[in-house]
């Protein structure tokens, strides 16, 4: 072979591989999706249970431990994991407990303290029925989107006196417990985030956990 | 032997394809978005149509002679590579030049103003729109709130209550008042020819003139954080009675959160309790 001949094979070598590397950079990226399901919802009777908890800063341990985050917890707040992907049943019920220990930020935008896209339009605020909530009292929100999902989360008013600060806080702590219902859609893979600017110490009160994905925001894995 | 007259081959194979290639071109471009979901939305893609089409002849003139030269003006004796005449100016080509390029760019800028204001409309115009579509009803206000990361929209002659999801009567003119509650976003309902900023603070409007009921796309086109990519919904052109009916069941359901929202004004913005952690 001559030498343009080789130069020319190297080229296209060179190309070939380079074209491969693309493309498996662009499929690997397409269809990478977050990993395994770090907390399962608990299968019940009547649907699937899944307990959560909000605390104003994460566990002392944890690499952003001043950060605003969800945490899953069990039915009696113990067993405190740092995980923010959620694995749930397709068109079930599911029932949602969050212990919400964090106190009052304020809503941007009122509307946002309506609750929608649950079970019979209310969920349960330390046990009795609500529609919406005071703007200012708001803490946080549990919100998915692509399902119509919203509930806001009352915060622990600042005359508390025994407030928790970091991850885990015991229920003996001042606690707010909302309680809801909604139902799962197809399977897919679908995201749920916090609306209020929580994210104390950042810009506008959202960046640093409301931009990273594992505190103030996760995944839902319908299955 | 005559000599070949490669100034006229290259016109003619210029000529010949812009022929062909232009009505094409010009086809094809009436298939590309926005389409005609809206009065706005038609004109635009009129308006690529047009663009395009006096942009053909212009590409292929440089194509034409750039694939005539590799092949017309190849050494084909590579062992005797010779350095070519000097190349010298032509005053004739020059002024050519000079004069249709010059032709050509002050009629696109004078197409592109005409157009803008009579097609303009779907585009953000900030607080005081230039292009304002006439209508013999009144613009139908929406407020387009944006916010990390969703949309929602207002309806001040309705009682002021905001919704989750966007539906608009057909055949009817809307005024988007567009606005933001923390950073920039930008509303964009590309299948009606609307996109417009969403700022702070800002009150940008832009207009549509809807026609038939059809289904639209909403995106966030402002890189805005994380969720940017999440930030879509679908919005709906629907008869006026099925309009009707629906924004009926948005104030009943949402009335115990409009209780709560400030009194609508064109400038949204937070109090600065609400701004940060």
């Amino acid at each position: 072979m001559s030498a343009a001949g080789k130069r020319l094979v190297g080229v296209a070598i060179c190309a070939v591989v380079v074209c491969v590397l693309i493309g498996l950079y662009i499929g690997l990226y397409l269809t990478t999706s977050p990993g395994d399901a770090s907390a399962a919802g608990v299968a019940g009777p009547n649907g699937t249970n899944l307990y959560l908890a909000t605390v104003a800063a994460s566990e002392t341990t944890d690499p952003h431990p001043s950060w605003v985050s969800y945490y899953v917890v069990d039915a009696k707040d113990q067993n405190w994991r740092h995980a923010t992907t959620f694995e749930l049943p397709a068109n079930s019920l599911v029932h949602v407990t969050i212990y919400q220990f964090d106190g009052q930020s304020g809503l941007r935008n009122p509307f946002i303290a309506q609750a929608t896209g649950i079970i019979g339009g209310t969920f349960g605020l330390n046990g009795k029925p609500t529609v919406v909530i005071g703007p200012d009292t708001a803490s946080h929100i549990f919100a998915i989107p692509q399902m119509g999902v919203s509930v806001p989360l009352s915060g622990v008013p600042d005359s508390a006196k025994n407030p928790c600060a970091n991850a885990p806080c015991p229920l003996s702590t001042d606690h707010e417990t909302i309680t809801f219902t909604f139902r799962t859609p197809g399977k897919g893979l679908y995201r749920w985030q916090c609306f209020v600017p929580c994210a104390a110490g950042s810009i506008q009160g959202f960046g640093g956990p409301m931009q990273t994905v594992g505190y103030m925001d996760g995944f839902i894995k319908v299955v | 032997m005559n000599e070949v007259n490669h100034f006229r081959r290259v016109v003619l194979i210029w000529l010949v394809s812009s022929v062909i290639l232009t009505p094409i071109v010009v086809l094809a471009a009436q298939g590309i978005p926005p389409g005609d979901g809206s009065v706005q939305a038609a004109g635009q893609t009129t308006d690529n149509g047009v663009l395009l089409g006096l942009s053909t002849p212009v590409a292929l003139a440089v194509v034409v002679f750039f694939i005539y030269s590799l092949v017309a003006f190849r050494e084909r004796d590579t062992a005797a590579v010779l350095d070519g005449p000097p190349v010298r100016g032509h005053a004739g080509v020059q002024l050519w030049w000079i004069v249709t390029t010059t032709t050509i760019v002050l009629f696109l800028a004078g197409y592109g103003t005409v157009r803008m204001l009579a097609d303009g409309a779907g585009g953000g115009q900030g607080p005081n729109p230039i292009a304002k579509p006439t209508s013999s009803v009144p613009a139908l206000p929406v407020q387009v709130i944006a916010q990390q990361w969703k949309f929602t929209f207002r309806f001040p002659t309705y009682g002021g209550v905001e919704t989750n999801h966007l539906e608009i009567p057909a055949n009817r003119l809307i005024a988007f008042h567009v606005t933001s509650l923390d950073v920039i976003h930008s509303f964009w309902a590309y299948q009606l020819g609307v996109k417009a900023d969403a700022n702070p603070g800002v009150d940008n409007v832009a207009y549509v003139q809807t026609k038939n009921p059809l289904t639209f796309n909403i995106h966030c086109a402002e890189l805005c954080g994380v969720w940017h990519g999440y930030m879509f919904d679908t919005g709906a052109v629907v008869s006026g009675l099925q309009f009707a009916s629906w924004i009926a069941q948005q104030r009943a359901r949402f009335a115990p959160a409009t209780k709560l929202l400030p009194p609508y004004a064109k400038q949204y913005f937070p109090d600065p309790q609400h701004r940060g952690g």
